[in-house]
C-alpha cells in the first residue's frame, strides 16, 4: 500500500482568510465546485434523511455513513496524512462499541452509563495505542504494520472468548436510556409527517456527534501538528533533524486516531442496540475502511466523506438496484444472470478495481486536478 | 588568532571515535569550537568529514567520546534533542521535503524553532507570524519568486539554497555547512558564500564548514582543521595550515596528483 497523499498539498493559502467556511473547514476548503456541491449533497441528504426517507432501512444507511465517515476519517489521519499503515483500526473501533455494549448491559440503559462505558473505552484505547506507538512506531514500517496485525487478532480473539463480558461470538443485544428508545416521543404530533421519537434523536445524535468529530480531525490535520505529520510522512529523517520528535508525534497521532475511531464504535453500538464481532471488531471492516480511504481520496479528509457515503450506499443497494436491472433484462441471453443481485460482490468489486485504477488519487484527488 | 584556547566553546569534541567493525571511521578527534569563528574541515575523500558531522548532529552514535554543546555533554541524546539544543545541520545530499512547497519547508523550520509542532486546535495560517518568518528567510537565499514549487521541481541549485535557507530558520548557535555549494553552477555559488558570510559576521554563530573547494576555504574561513583516515592531522590559521607539509602531502598534494 502506497502511503503518498493523494495529491500535493495547497500551500498557498498562506493568506489567512476570515468568514464561516473558512473557520468552520479549517482554511481546507474542497477547492473543487464539483466536490464542494457532492459533499454539500451529502451534508444536506444525512441531515435531512428521517424526513425524506420513510422505512428504517434508509436512516440505518444514513447512521452507518455518518459513522463511517468518523471511521475512515480518522484512519485517513494515520494512513493519509502520518504514513502510517495500521491494521488495528477496528480494535479501537470494536473497543468503543463494546465499552457502551458492556455499560449499558451491566450498570443499565442510563446515560450515566452511556458515559462510563464511553469513557471507559477512550482511556483503553489511548492506552493502548501509546503502548502500540512507543512499542513499534521506531521499527521499520512494514513491521509496525504486522504488529498492529498480530495485536488486532489478538483483540478479536480475545473478544470472542471472554464470552461472559463480551457475549462472545453472539455479541451483546442492550436497551438504550429512554430518550433513545423507539417507544419515547419528544413531540406529539409528527414533524413533516416523521414522528419525533427515540429514534429519530437517536439519528441526531450519531450524526451531529460524526460532524463534530470530523470537523475536529480536519482541524487537527490542518494545525501546525498536522503539517509536522505531514513532514515525517515526506522525510522522517529531515523532520528529525529539525528538532520535531518522530515517534513522539506518531505516537500521539495514533492516538487521536484511535479515540476518533472509538467514538465512531460507540456510535454504531448505540445506533444498532447490539455490538458483536461483526459489527466493529471484524477484519473485513479494516478492509473495507482501506477501501473507503484510497476510493476517495488519500490525505485528503474530505476523501472520508465521498468513500464511505458510496461505499456504504453500494453495499446497500447495489443488490437491490442489480435486481431490478436483472428484471428488466429478463428474456435476453446471458445479461439478466450477469447482473444477478447474487453477483453483486463481483461488481462491487469491479467498481473498485476500476475506481482505483481510473482515479489513482481517489476521487477527491480527480475532482481537485480536474477543478484546477 | 586561532580562537580555539577561548573559555566556554559553543561546540566541542573530545576523543571522539566511531568504528564500523575493524574500521575506525572518526578517530580520536578532540577540538573546540567558538562563537565566532568558521572553521573549514578539510581532508580528502573518505577522511571521515562527514561522517564527523553526523557524529556531531546525532545522526551516528559515537563508539566512544564525548559531544559537549554550550558545556552541556549531548553524547546520549537523539538528533532532535540536539536540534532543540541550538546544533544546525544542512545536509550535503539534498534532504528535503520533496512534495511540499519551498515555503512549507522552511515554515516547518520556523515551526520547530517556535516550538509550536504540538498546537492542534489552531489553524496553521494562523500563525502568520511564522509564514512571515518563512517568507523573509526565502528572500535572503533569493528564492521568494519559488515558495509555492516543491524541492522536486526546483533545480539543483535551488534545492541546495533551500536547503541552506532550512538552516538559517532554525537560528541555530552552531551552523554546520556540508559542502554547500557541491553540484551548483557558478553563477550560483556566490549567493550562498554571502550568505555563509553574513552568519559568520554575527558574532555569536559558530559555523563549520566541510568543503572541498580551497578558493571558498580560503576566503571564508578563519581557522582550518584537517581530517586524514579519520584523525585530526592540523589545525590552526588557513594560511599555515595550507603550508604545512602534513596537509600539502595528505590533501592538496591527492588533489594536485589528481589534476
Amino acid at each position: 500500500m502506497s502511503t503518498s497523499p493523494a495529491l500535493a498539498l495547497p500551500f498557498d493559502e498562506t493568506r489567512r482568510r476570515g468568514g464561516f467556511w473558512n473557520a468552520i473547514l479549517s482554511s481546507d476548503r474542497p477547492r473543487s465546485k464539483v466536490l464542494s456541491a457532492i459533499l454539500l449533497a451529502i451534508l444536506l441528504l444525512l441531515a435531512a434523511t428521517p424526513f425524506l426517507f420513510s422505512g428504517s432501512q434508509p436512516l440505518s444507511t444514513a447512521a452507518k455513513i455518518c459513522v463511517f465517515v468518523v471511521l475512515v476519517a480518522s484512519y485517513d489521519l494515520l494512513l493519509g496524512y502520518s504514513g502510517i499503515v495500521s491494521f488495528a483500526h477496528t480494535m479501537f473501533f470494536g473497543i468503543g462499541g463494546y465499552g457502551i455494549a458492556i455499560a449499558l448491559e451491566r450498570l443499565g440503559p442510563t446515560w450515566g452509563s452511556a458515559a462510563v462505558g464511553l469513557a471507559a473505552a477512550l482511556g483503553l484505547s489511548a492506552v493502548l495505542a501509546v503502548a502500540i506507538g512507543l512499542l513499534s512506531l521506531r521499527v521499520r514500517a512494514i513491521f509496525f504494520s504486522m504488529i498492529t496485525l498480530a495485536v488486532a487478532s489478538a483483540a478479536a480473539v480475545l473478544a470472542s472468548q471472554l464470552s461472559d463480558v463480551t457475549g462472545g461470538e453472539d455479541g451483546l443485544s442492550f436497551q438504550l436510556p429512554p430518550a433513545l428508545r423507539p417507544a419515547f416521543r419528544l413531540l406529539s404530533e409528527p414533524l413533516f409527517g416523521t414522528p419525533v421519537n427515540g429514534r429519530l434523536i437517536a439519528y441526531y445524535l450519531v450524526f451531529s456527534v460524526s460532524l463534530v468529530v470530523f470537523l475536529v480531525l480536519l482541524r487537527i490535520v490542518n494545525s501546525p501538528f498536522g503539517r509536522v505529520l505531514q513532514a515525517i510522512r515526506e522525510n522522517e529523517f529531515r523532520a528529525e533533524a529539525l528538532g520535531y520528535r518522530v515517534v513522539a508525534y506518531r505516537t500521539a497521532a495514533s492516538v487521536i486516531s484511535a479515540l476518533a475511531a472509538t467514538v465512531a464504535g460507540a456510535l454504531m453500538a448505540l445506533w444498532l442496540r447490539y455490538n458483536g464481532p461483526d459489527t466493529t471488531l471484524s477484519f473485513s471492516i479494516m478492509i473495507d475502511i482501506l477501501l473507503m480511504v484510497v476510493i476517495g481520496g488519500m490525505g485528503t479528509m474530505y476523501g472520508a466523506v465521498v468513500g464511505a457515503a458510496l461505499f456504504v450506499l453500494a453495499q446497500s443497494y447495489l443488490q437491490v438496484l442489480m435486481a431490478a436491472g436483472s428484471a428488466a433484462l429478463a428474456g435476453l441471453p446471458i445479461l439478466p444472470n450477469l447482473i444477478h443481485p447474487d453477483r453483486w460482490l463481483l461488481w462491487l468489486g469491479a467498481l473498485f478495481v476500476i475506481s482505483v485504477y481510473a482515479f489513482p488519487g481517489g476521487i477527491v484527488g480527480r475532482l481537485r486536478q480536474a477543478g484546477q | 588568532m586561532v580562537s580555539s584556547t577561548t573559555a566556554t566553546p559553543a561546540l566541542e569534541t573530545r576523543g571522539l571515535t566511531v568504528r564500523f567493525g575493524g574500521h575506525v571511521a572518526v578517530n580520536d578527534v578532540s577540538c573546540r569550537f567558538t562563537p565566532g569563528t568558521l572553521t573549514a574541515i578539510v581532508g580528502p575523500n573518505g577522511a571521515g568529514k562527514t561522517t564527523y558531522f553526523n557524529l556531531i548532529s546525532g545522526q551516528l552514535r559515537a563508539t566512544s567520546g564525548q559531544v559537549v554543546v554550550a558545556g552541556e555533554d549531548i553524547t546520549r541524546l537523539s538528533a532532535s534533542a540536539r536540534t532543540r539544543r541550538g546544533l544546525g545541520r544542512a545536509f550535503q545530499l539534498t534532504n528535503l521535503f520533496p512534495q511540499l512547497t519551498a515555503l512549507e519547508n522552511v515554515r516547518l523550520a520556523v515551526q520547530s524553532r517556535a516550538d509550536a509542532g504540538w498546537s492542534m486546535l489552531r489553524v496553521w495560517n494562523a500563525r502568520r507570524d511564522l509564514i512571515d518568518k518563512a517568507e523573509s528567510v526565502l528572500e535572503r537565499v533569493r528564492l521568494a519568486d519559488k515558495r509555492h514549487v516543491a524541492p522536486k521541481a526546483l533545480s539543483h541549485g535551488d534545492q541546495r539554497k533551500l536547503e541552506v535557507a532550512l538552516l538559517i530558520a532554525m537560528e541555530p548557535k552552531v551552523f554546520m555547512f556540508d559542502e554547500p555549494t557541491a553540484g551548483m553552477s557558478v553563477d550560483e555559488v556566490p549567493t550562498v558564500l554571502e550568505l555563509i558570510h553574513d552568519i559568520k559576521e554575527r558574532r555569536d554563530a559558530t559555523v563549520l564548514l566541510v568543503e572541498h573547494k580551497m578558493d571558498v576555504v580560503r576566503s571564508l574561513s578563519d581557522r582550518i582543521i584537517v581530517l586524514h583516515n579519520g584523525t585530526l592531522v592540523a589545525d590552526g590559521e588557513p594560511a599555515a595550515v595550507i603550508a604545512s607539509p602534513v596537509v600539502q602531502e595528505a590533501y592538496l598534494g591527492m588533489e594536485a596528483a589528481r589534476g
